[in-house]
């Protein structure tokens, strides 16, 4: 008989041992597939150079060592351009990309979710359709397009595509669709504030986690980016396209190598631990209801 | 009373008019659209509309471009076996990958919805990490290495199966079932946070009344309840995964090299990026990417379709 049992609910459901059993030997089949190799780089990147060379290949290292970090910040000083600049790139891209994207998918959401006006479902359909395929489809003729505005090998190239990302006007529109009352809108209305004020000051305070996932989904994918080809300047190169220069130098690297994926993978997922629960409530009003 | 205090009806004037009167009223609206819209105008809009025309020209980036009718489209069909390859390939990786990763973001999610918080929190961060994680699918490179070192590798020789070393990824056996496996370590992405957003959403009085009601154990749960209450993420999710399942060229360039072993994974991604990058034929490569992207639609609006209709 099926066993009886509470979890989060008040009234008992009922949950048969078997399901519970079979549900977890495959979660954990699972996870080990998606957990072993990330621990894997882990392990990779504290191994000193003759563990990463043994043969039969162990999974755990035997004497940790920090030497294939080291490694990694000295080869980084040899670097002609200095690092620091590399840095600065990512960083200064990420935040005008990021924050302008922020500011004005946000308005362009507030206005397409609160006030009705004539076209604003066109363009949120427009938007929506454009979920519906990948930006790859569109590298030729943006380049094109970036060359006939001289933005090709300026930070440009790299900013103000992301101020138009699709994703975050997408989420913050439904978002604003079910959290914003609109009762709460019209008095601000009625109080003699202007729309501008009304976004600014009522609807942006009720929408952190949205705007958190915003700057997350943001900076997740600037972070990430790699060679463009909208930049060609060796000053003006990504963080992330340095880092996977200097270690793409064979078997002598391939410590220094471990030790950068380790280092490009830990920021985004810290940046997701701590920013977790409000991704998850923004992603609450993401369903497509049409 | 005055004929000018009366109040103007939505049938006292014409739909033009009507319309016209609302756009004035919300000026502020197009006003705060606007910043967005021209940028999404401008990268998104409008390189689609571009590539549609440039699509009929043989532009090259050199000369002035000529109208070449449907001429690119015809040759991609009919003399270029190699796109014929590519076609099947990407089919082939986006009905594995996109049904795959979408059924397993939704299993997953489904099974961990009912641990305590700070477990799933756990959970949810180790199925979601590897697809954040930048180039961290360059492991599987390590794992697959063409040498001894390589776990796969030595594990097979220890086990008497092999003598000598498989270099996976240059085998045209093995580079489009291993890929599909690293893209899919890599796809449980935004849908799968929707899912269990979603999960966490439905009303659990729901629940409490099915099981009043009779509902059995989880599965009837999870084919009367849940299912039910989860259409629009159910959506959103599919789209977000088909969508992801078209664009994994750059884990099969990162892998396999470019072009992969006897084209054995090059898909449209790369045929494209091919005649874009390297050889300037940007009418050959726009015609490319049109079909790409009517692909891409297609396969879109077919799914979405097929679950609005279960829905119903």
């Amino acid at each position: 008989m099926a066993k009886m049992r509470t979890r989060n609910h008040r009234v008992v459901l009922s949950r048969s041992a078997g399901g519970d059993a079979g549900i977890t030997v495959i979660m954990v089949i699972l996870g080990a597939f998606m957990f072993l190799p990330m621990l894997y780089t882990l392990m990779q990147s504290l191994k000193p150079l003759d563990e990463l060379w043994m043969y039969p290949p162990r999974f755990f290292v035997l004497k940790p060592t920090f030497r294939n970090f080291k490694d990694l910040f000295s080869l980084m000083n040899t670097s002609w351009v200095p690092f620091s600049r590399y840095i600065f790139n990512t960083v200064f891209t990420t935040i005008a990309g990021t924050f302008g994207h922020l500011l004005i998918a946000s308005m362009c959401a507030y206005a397409l979710a609160k006030i009705k006006f004539p076209g604003g479902r066109f363009m949120f359909k427009t938007i929506q359709t454009s979920l519906m395929f990948h930006a790859t489809v569109t590298t030729v003729t943006s380049f094109i397009l970036m060359s006939a505005f001289k933005m090709i090998d300026t930070y440009w190239a790299i900013i103000i595509p992301a101020w138009g990302s699709t994703l975050g006007l997408y989420l913050m529109k439904q978002f604003m669709d079910t959290n914003v009352a609109d009762a709460i809108l019209e008095s601000a209305r009625l109080d003699g504030a202007n729309e501008f004020r009304t976004f600014w000051t009522i609807a942006m305070p009720m929408v952190k986690p949205a705007w958190l996932t915003l700057i997350i989904y943001s900076f997740q994918g600037l972070w990430n980016a790699g060679a463009s080809i909208y930049i060609y300047s060796e000053q003006l190169k990504s963080f992330n396209y340095a880092i996977g220069q200097i270690t793409a130098g064979g078997i002598r690297r391939a410590g220094a190598s471990a030790a950068s994926t380790v280092l490009m993978m830990a920021v985004p997922i810290i940046v997701f631990v701590i920013s977790q629960s409000n991704i998850i409530e923004t992603m609450g009003s993401s369903g497509m209801k049409d | 009373m005055s004929k000018e205090l009366k109040a103007v009806r939505r049938t006292d004037i014409t739909r033009r008019q009507w319309i016209w009167k609302e756009m004035k009223k919300n000026k502020v609206a197009y006003v705060m659209v606007a910043p967005y819209m021209i940028v999404f105008t401008l990268f998104t809009v409008l390189p689609v509309v571009l590539s549609a025309v440039i699509s009929f020209t043989d532009f090259n980036m050199l000369q002035w471009p000529h109208f070449v009718g449907v001429s690119n489209y015809i040759s991609l069909f009919f003399d270029d076996d190699i796109f014929l390859i590519a076609v099947k390939n990407t089919f082939i990786f986006a009905a594995i990958v996109g049904p795959a990763s979408y059924l397993l973001s939704f299993l997953v999610a489904w099974f961990i919805n009912e641990l305590p918080p700070k477990v799933r929190a756990l959970v949810t961060l180790i199925f979601y990490a590897p697809s954040i994680s930048g180039q961290v699918y360059l492991i599987w490179a390590t794992l697959f290495s063409s040498d001894a070192y390589g776990w796969a590798n030595a594990m097979l020789i220890e086990l008497g199966v092999i003598v000598k070393p498989i270099a996976f990824f240059q085998n045209a056996k093995y580079v489009m079932p291993l890929c599909i496996i690293v893209a899919l370590w890599t796809s449980l992405g935004t849908a799968f946070l929707s899912f269990i957003a979603g999960l966490q959403g439905v009303d659990k009085s729901l629940y409490e009344a099915g099981a009043v009601d009779g509902v059995k154990n989880r599965w009837q749960e999870l084919y009367y309840i849940t299912l039910p209450s989860m259409g629009p993420q159910l959506m959103f999710g599919a789209i977000m995964s088909i969508t992801g399942s078209f664009g994994f060229g750059g884990i099969v360039t990162a892998l396999c090299g470019f072009p992969s072993v006897d084209y054995a994974a090059h898909t449209i991604v790369h045929h494209l990026e091919d005649y874009a990058n390297q050889r300037y034929e940007i009418g050959y490569s726009s015609a490319i990417a049109v079909i790409l992207f009517l692909i891409m639609i297609g396969a879109n609006m077919l799914v979405k379709n097929i679950i609005a209709k279960l829905g119903r």
